[in-house]
């Protein structure tokens, strides 16, 4: 079937031409193009179309009900204006902070709950589940817990005998408090597809270092080197994320104090409130190639580093 | 010696395991203990129990808060949720049943799409100002056929691989007994195809649900709030009253968390299948 259509240049016996082409002609009818109309329609209109004229729109003035063009002065502004280039730096500081403590703590976490520990579905699930809460919720829970003097977390430092910073006000951290809460909750989809990599592991690489190595052999010879498909997934995955992320951010800082968490996904935002939509989509414009420029070539690596086991 | 490192490394196992339960628990058993509280108690934002559960009275007070709102936004949320998943369940199951079938160019070419509609972010304000165009902007309708284009890639991407494990001879034997394409598909293959549904279902459901960015852009005003945007203003309105957001809170989470219960195993592995194509 696959190979069909080399089989009959070399072999064109008149039997396998006419089955080859009934075939195609029943393909054809069975499962037809049109299935594709419904989605297409939709995806077209509300997300191709859209993409392609922020091309456009980002080199205009724009109302929404008329649009004058100015070329790249609109680029221009946001490479200039210091507010929007910290944003753009945010937004990486956010996507690899957020993506590489992913990859560190759903590993350990990943560890801990295939070792033979009896609690581990349970505490799996707990892990888990804020992965399902919104992010809305999650964002106001910890803006109260981080509070810098009422909130839980600098209380019980302060019991400990140490005084916690200010987490949310202070412009130096807070941008990674945010993430530390980012990484709270979508650390349980990377703990999820560490434990399938983890499993998948074939038993002879275990017993290989059973012999001559304690857990740290097996974590250092055996999981880290054999999970390599799992990391590049989760680093892909939270990369796409933290690069695009926004409701987190828009909930428990606003982009403050000052602009020192703004992300571009949050400039995008502030701007359409404000009525520059020109300089906003020019913001998107620049995200989709931020991500494209980071994430594609890092898909394409991956795919060639990837390992079959 | 042997024994030795046994318990030791047992040791490690519990304590970890003891940190991860309290960092993952503690705020939840926060939201719950405040959403119980009564003003002044929560205002303290301590970590105690209530001294008087008043769950119920809470929850009283946050459903008729400004007219109902919640109310609204509960039964917003849910229409969209649910007209948005049944569309992309149709419309995408077509698409993936196409695609795997057929290994012509234009099935490539919809893989490609795919890939890039999961992996870039979309244009805001052209899209507002399509659905303008279309008469669609601030409408429920507009914001459900926003969420399906949005899903399409992962919901393609998941069915898909579940057809490509449906053996082609059961297509073959229901073309000799004169099938035709539409009594192929939802006759035979669709129902067939129920697990991979079921995890689309799922994990499409609790994110629609959750979204809290599209509604935000593309169903702006109070008479359309959805229970995400509804949750962000209370910050500013329920100032202080801590008590009663944190009800808000604990309510909105209600239905993920139902969903967690029956289908944990479900979105586990559509998360999974879903990050690794992606």
């Amino acid at each position: 079937m696959h190979a069909a259509d080399g089989v009959t240049e070399v072999a064109p016996s008149a039997g396998a031409v006419t089955t080859d082409r009934s075939r195609r002609r029943l393909i054809d009818k069975m499962y037809p193009h049109w299935f594709y109309i419904p989605a297409a329609v939709v995806y077209a209109v509300l997300f191709i179309v859209p993409t392609g004229m922020a091309f456009y729109f980002s080199m205009t003035r724009w109302t929404l009900f008329d649009s004058e063009f100015i070329g790249f002065d609109n680029y221009v502004l946001f490479f200039n204006r210091p507010a929007l280039v910290s944003s753009m730096r945010n937004t990486l500081i956010y996507a690899v902070v957020t993506s590489g403590l992913k990859v560190v703590f759903g590993l350990l976490l990943a560890v801990l709950f295939t070792s033979s520990i009896r609690l581990k579905t349970a505490l799996r699930s707990i892990v888990f589940f804020p992965v399902l809460v919104s992010t809305v919720a999650v964002g106001i829970t910890f803006k109260v817990l981080m509070h810098p003097s009422d909130g839980l977390i600098n209380r019980t430092i302060e019991v400990l005998g140490a005084s916690g910073p200010s987490w949310l006000t202070d412009p130096n951290i807070a941008l990674l408090s945010v993430a530390l809460v980012d990484v709270w909750k979508g650390v349980g989809i990377a703990l999820v597809i560490f434990i399938a990599g983890i499993v998948s592991i074939p038993e002879e690489y275990f017993d290989a270092v059973r012999l001559d190595g304690g857990a740290w052999a097996r974590f250092r010879h055996v999981i880290v080197p054999l999970s390599r498909n799992a990391t590049f997934t989760v680093i892909i995955l939270s990369l796409v994320g933290g690069l695009r992320s926004f409701d987190l951010i828009w909930t428990m800082t606003g982009g403050g104090p000052g602009f020192t968490t703004d992300v571009i996904a949050s400039a995008i935002f502030k701007q359409y409130q404000a009525g520059f939509y020109g300089l906003s989509t020019a913001g998107n414009v620049i995200l989709f190639i931020a991500v494209s420029l980071i994430i594609f070539p890092l898909v394409s690596y991956f795919n060639r580093k990837e390992l079959d086991l | 010696m042997r024994l030795l490192r046994g318990v030791r490394s047992w040791w490690v196992d519990v304590v970890a395991l003891a940190v991860a339960a309290v960092v993952f628990l503690v705020p939840f058993a926060f939201i719950i203990m405040t959403a119980g509280k009564e003003q002044a108690e929560a205002s303290a934002l301590d970590f105690t129990l209530p001294a008087d559960w008043r769950l119920w009275e809470n929850l009283v007070e946050v459903l008729t808060a400004r007219n109902g709102i919640v109310v609204t936004a509960l039964k917003n949320s849910f229409i969209l949720t649910l007209v948005s998943v049944a569309l992309i369940v149709f419309v995408c199951s077509m698409v993936a049943f196409v695609q795997q079938r057929r290994r012509d160019k234009m099935s490539t070419f919809v893989s490609l799409l795919m890939i890039a509609g999961l992996i870039i972010p979309p244009a805001v304000v052209p899209t507002i100002f399509v659905l303008q165009g279309i008469g669609l902007f601030k409408t429920l309708f507009g914001l459900i056929l926003i969420e399906l284009a949005f899903a399409i890639p992962f919901a393609v991407i998941v069915l898909r691989a579940f057809i490509g494990t449906i053996p082609r001879e059961i297509d073959e034997a229901a073309i000799i007994d004169g099938a035709s394409p539409m009594t192929l598909f939802f006759k035979v293959i669709f129902p067939l195809i129920r697990p991979a549904v079921i995890t689309v279902v799922v994990v499409s459901a609790v994110f629609i649900y959750n979204d809290f960015v599209n509604p935000l852009y593309f169903l702006p005003g109070d008479e359309n709030a959805t229970v995400q945007l509804t949750l962000f203003n209370f910050q500013s309105q329920f100032l202080s009253r801590w008590n009663l957001l944190f009800m808000d809170v604990l309510l909105i989470t209600i239905p993920p968390l139902i969903m967690f219960i029956f289908f944990s195993r479900k979105i586990v592995s559509g998360l999974a299948a879903g990050a690794v194509k992606g």
